[in-house]
């Protein structure tokens, strides 16, 4: 498994992760303006904004601490390990087995916890606003997330993603019930921990709703440029995660140069019909009041329950 | 025998007894205590560690001291469990001993001998719990550190509030005592050999064994602070001086734990699963209540109680994983859930103490508890705000610090349930992971709160210009104290598999069985793998090592192809010129989302300002209900027994010869 190849694929893998995660968020942006009939920005627009970004001099608070300056670095780093770690294109990485599902939840509530902290730095009272709200969000978001993941893990007896993979990618082609409840609950997270509607909107910045965006309100340029960078990575591992619980047909073995082309077709086919769904779900659904989100939630985290008790009841 | 383990964790708690009295004797010396006693005690704290290491790898050793009551010796055993709660004690009490040092450098000489002498006896008193092997000595070394802590709690005796949340806790440490003992009496039944092999020896019929059960969960749960035994913990824990706290919280909750393990596992043996789903409803409630009243508290030290709270309910849900797996006859998943549950003990320790400590060094700096008075410390006491930040990450169960490694050790019990025959317990057990999991969400939340209104943004309250004039940060040994916690979340958090060897010692030694063999050939110094490979697998280290690389590499990138013109500026007003540190989220302000979501948990008191208020506040009370359904209608119980009982005190001498008469009278009847 630590073979040349595998660590080839791995770098392969994480790389193309990073730079192609803008590429999803433009497509979904794209299909959104068409769904909504507005005249469609280009698809290579995130591009462009990451670079204005670049270019652009930094403004910093006053009274900024080391936290605020290093936050935008760890999100960063954070998405990127997470982009290691889900067999994007390829099961088997070397670097798979150091981080199991419930490490990889481990590693979102670390870049979590960091945007938040680093949004109270300054001591505005948006960035309070924003950081308690995320907290909110996350907390009800985490254990539905496990619960879905769970589920997975049962099925394959395991929590490595590369098992979990290999066992639903090589069955035979059979209806789990429980994965249904458990991809219903996974979406509802993925909307909920993506700040995407119904639960945040993240083309707004009235201060009513926001949540996201009142996370990052104080940083600019480079560092912003990193936290849009770190948030569209983060969409496109939930939605390769996704992907790979509930249909990961098509994926290649660490090291099988000749599977690649065709996992790489099939990642793009599968991710260009979720990018337009995403864009589907956003443009049906408005966006529900804030303290309607423990519902939305917990009807996820109860879906995702139901999806394990229907395993233990198939099982019997 | 010399230089065996047990000599020397003996002779490391006659050390701390001799520093303890010493401080008396040049007395108004405060120096003594400050350069000689505490540093002293944390070196035996050390040496202590390293001793119960070396026990873990030995069986077991006993001996027999010549003291005690005629015929009635003092039995001390040292094994594999004991070695690993006189490793936690040792190495966790070195921190906090250092950081004593530098604490109490402002105290008068006269109190600080006295501290010296609670604090010592208090740690040679854990000592000896753990080492005891007879109900006789335990009960004495156990009531010997209910005491001694008892006088650290009220070492403010002039404040009215501090005396009762003292008799609040001696009261319940002495419920939780009476129901210890009663649980030895159930054990021993009846022929007269108190130790601890005897008691391990006898068979007790099923429904006696969980009576014993029942006994020692509630009596060692009182001093753990699981509900609805816990309310001494948010009062006695503020009381008492932080490093006490820090000793109190870390460590003396795990004498509780480790009480739970010896007597259920050990002594009473023959686990069954009924009794872990007690102790797993108990965990569950105790988890979610812990963490709720945590997000509701400003006061630090009072919050910081209530996440120790929950980090018990945690322990607990691993222990009750274990009994349930090992009452079903899966001994391997059993070790797995108890190796889970000893290991959150030792984390937990290290970071609340270390926890407590920071909170201690902010009181000393600023005078501040109330996190509705501080902001923004980092810029004036960067090293706390750094050490509190690690306690604070690790306690959030973010990885690769410690608390993650437990609660992943606990999911992956969890995640065993479909080896369990009963179809509802096997489903049980998810869904307790699933409040582990909002527990572990919902601490994250809260120490968001804390770490970003005590240190990050701006000082709240002008009437209280955080940090005071005079103060700074922490001074060198209080440093050290914290670095040296610090240091164990980072060792714990990486290297889990020694630890888990050290663990899986410990549950051989207990039930006989161990991890399975793919696990232990599994587990080198990089991987922690809990059961095989395929399964499970978590590598902290590499962890770390990549999220470090990639983070500084995308820092280089950036440095590499970017311009690297800042500006300092104001923050963004939104465009309203008046602004104030006062509109920043308060303690209480962050804990709102959780009122709405959680109400009816709560039995809350709101106070809102009216429209003419000249001075508008607002007004929030937030209290524990279990006050108003259990210890209030119990003590207006107890008073209401004891105002009949007084009634026989008429204070009359006839009156006291007529019952002397009765009483004779009546044994006459009786004895004839």
């Amino acid at each position: 498994m630590n073979s040349a190849p595998g660590i080839a694929f791995q770098i392969l893998q994480s790389v193309f992760v990073v730079l192609a995660a803008p590429l999803l968020t433009g497509w979904v942006n794209q299909c959104r303006a068409w769904l909504q009939n507005r005249s469609a920005p280009s698809i290579l627009l995130p591009y462009f904004t990451l670079a204005k970004l670049f270019h652009k001099d930094a403004v910093f608070a006053r009274d900024a601490s080391p936290i605020f300056r290093w936050t935008p670095y760890i999100l960063f780093g954070c998405m990127w390990l997470a982009a290691g770690i889900v067999p994007v294109l390829a099961t088997g990485l070397p670097f798979a087995p150091a981080a199991d599902i419930i490490a990889l939840v481990g590693v979102f509530a670390l870049a979590r916890m960091f945007s938040a902290l680093a949004a109270m730095d300054i001591g505005t009272s948006f960035g309070g606003l924003g950081a308690r709200r995320e907290m909110l969000i996350g907390f009800l978001a985490e254990p539905a997330m496990l619960m879905t993941l769970f589920t997975a893990a049962f099925i394959s007896g395991s929590t490595q993603l590369t098992t979990i993979v290999d066992t639903l990618g090589h069955r035979e082609f059979a209806l789990y019930p429980s994965l249904a409840f458990a991809a219903v609950a996974f979406l509802m997270v993925l909307l909920a921990e993506n700040a995407r509607i119904p639960i945040d909107n993240p083309t707004t910045h009235l201060e009513l709703t926001m949540v996201h965006e009142a996370l990052i309100l104080e940083y600019s340029a480079r560092h912003l440029a990193l936290i849009e960078w770190a948030v569209a990575i983060k969409l496109f591992a939930y939605m390769t995660i996704g992907i790979a619980l509930f249909a990961p047909w098509g994926i290649a073995e660490a090291g099988d140069w000749s599977a690649l082309p065709y996992a790489f077709a099939a990642l793009a086919g599968k991710l260009a019909l979720a990018g337009a769904g995403l864009a589907l779900i956003e443009t049906l659904l408005a966006k529900l009041r804030l303290f309607l989100a423990p519902e939305f939630l917990s009807t996820a985290f109860l879906l995702a329950v139901l999806g394990m008790l229907t395993h233990f009841l198939v099982q019997g | 025998m010399a230089s065996s383990p047990l000599t020397g964790s003996l002779l490391v708690a006659v050390v701390w007894l001799v520093v303890a009295v010493a401080g008396l004797i040049p007395s108004g010396n405060a120096a003594f205590a400050r350069r000689i006693a505490f540093p002293l005690g944390a070196l035996a704290g050390l040496a202590l560690a390293a001793f119960g290491l070396q026990a873990v790898w030995l069986p077991a050793q006993s001996m027999t001291l010549p003291l005690g009551l005629p015929d009635l010796p003092f039995h001390l055993r040292l094994d594999p469990l004991a070695g690993f709660f006189l490793m936690l004690l040792g190495s966790v009490s070195a921190g906090i001993s250092a950081y004593s040092a530098g604490y109490f450098r402002e105290e008068p000489s006269g109190r600080l001998a006295l501290i010296s002498l609670q604090y010592h006896v208090f740690l040679a008193s854990m000592a000896f719990v753990v080492l005891a092997d007879d109900a006789y000595m335990f009960m004495v070394a156990w009531e010997t550190m209910a005491l001694s802590s008892y006088f650290l709690v009220i070492t403010d005796h002039r404040q009215p509030a501090i005396r009762s949340a003292g008799f609040l806790y001696l009261l319940i440490a002495h419920l939780g005592a009476i129901a210890i003992l009663l649980c030895f009496g159930v054990l021993h039944g009846g022929r007269g050999d108190y130790t601890f092999d005897a008691l391990r020896a006898a068979q007790l019929q099923p429904a006696w064994a969980t009576v014993a059960f029942l006994l020692a969960f509630f009596g060692f749960g009182a001093k753990a602070g699981m509900i609805p035994l816990h309310a001494w913990l948010p009062e006695a824990h503020p009381a008492a001086p932080s490093p006490v706290s820090a000793l109190m919280s870390g460590i003396m909750l795990k004498t509780a734990i480790y009480g739970m393990v010896r007597v259920i596992f050990d002594l009473i043996g023959n686990v069954r699963w009924e009794w872990g789903l007690v102790v797993l409803a108990v965990g569950a409630g105790t988890t979610l209540f812990g963490v709720l009243f945590a997000l509701m508290q400003h006061d630090l030290k009072r919050l910081l109680a209530y996440h120790s709270v929950e980090n018990i309910g945690i322990i607990l849900l691993g222990l009750g994983m274990s009994m349930v797996f090992i009452g079903f006859g899966h001994p391997a998943a059993g070790v797995l859930g108890l190796i889970a549950a000893l290991y959150h003990t030792l984390n937990h320790a290290v970071f609340k103490g270390l926890l407590f400590l920071g909170a201690g060094s902010i009181l000393h700096s600023t005078g501040l508890r109330n996190l509705n008075d501080m902001g923004g410390l980092i810029r004036s006491m960067p090293a706390t705000a750094f050490y509190f930040l690690i306690g604070a990450l690790a306690i959030s169960a973010l990885p690769p610090l410690n608390g993650f490694v437990s609660e992943w050790l606990t999911f992956q019990t969890a995640l065993q349930a479909p080896i369990l025959q009963n179809g509802v317990v096997r489903s049980l057990l998810p869904l307790l992971a699933a409040t582990l999991a909002l527990a572990g969400a919902l601490t994250a939340m809260c120490f968001v709160k804390v770490y970003g209104i005590a240190f990050l943004g701006q000082p709240r309250e002008p009437a209280h210009p955080s940090p005071l004039p005079h103060s700074g940060d922490a001074g060198r040994m209080e440093r050290f104290g914290m670095a040296w916690l610090a240091a164990g979340c980072f060792v714990l958090g990486l290297f889990p598999s020694s630890f888990l060897l050290i663990l899986n010692r410990v549950g051989v030694s207990l039930t006989g069985q161990g991890l399975s063999e793919q696990a232990l050939s599994g587990s080198g110094w990089l991987w922690l793998v809990p059961t095989a490979p395929e399964q499970a697998s978590y590598s902290p280290v590499i962890f770390l090592v990549v999220i470090v690389a990639v983070t500084l590499l995308a820092f280089l990138l950036v440095r590499r192809f970017y311009h690297g013109r800042m500006r300092l500026a104001d923050p963004w007003d939104c465009g309203y010129p008046e602004q104030t540190p006062r509109m920043q989220d308060t303690a209480d302000a962050f804990g709102q989302p959780i009122r709405h979501v959680f109400g009816p948990i709560y039995r809350m008191d709101r106070r809102l300002p009216g429209p003419d208020d000249a001075a508008p506040r607002y007004v929030l009370k937030v209290e524990d209900r279990h006050w108003y359904w259990l210890y209030l209608p119990v003590a207006r119980a107890a008073e209401f027994v004891s105002s009949k009982i007084a009634l026989l005190q008429q204070g009359r001498i006839s009156i006291y010869l007529l019952y002397s008469f009765i009483t004779l009278i009546a044994l006459l009847v009786f004895v004839r």
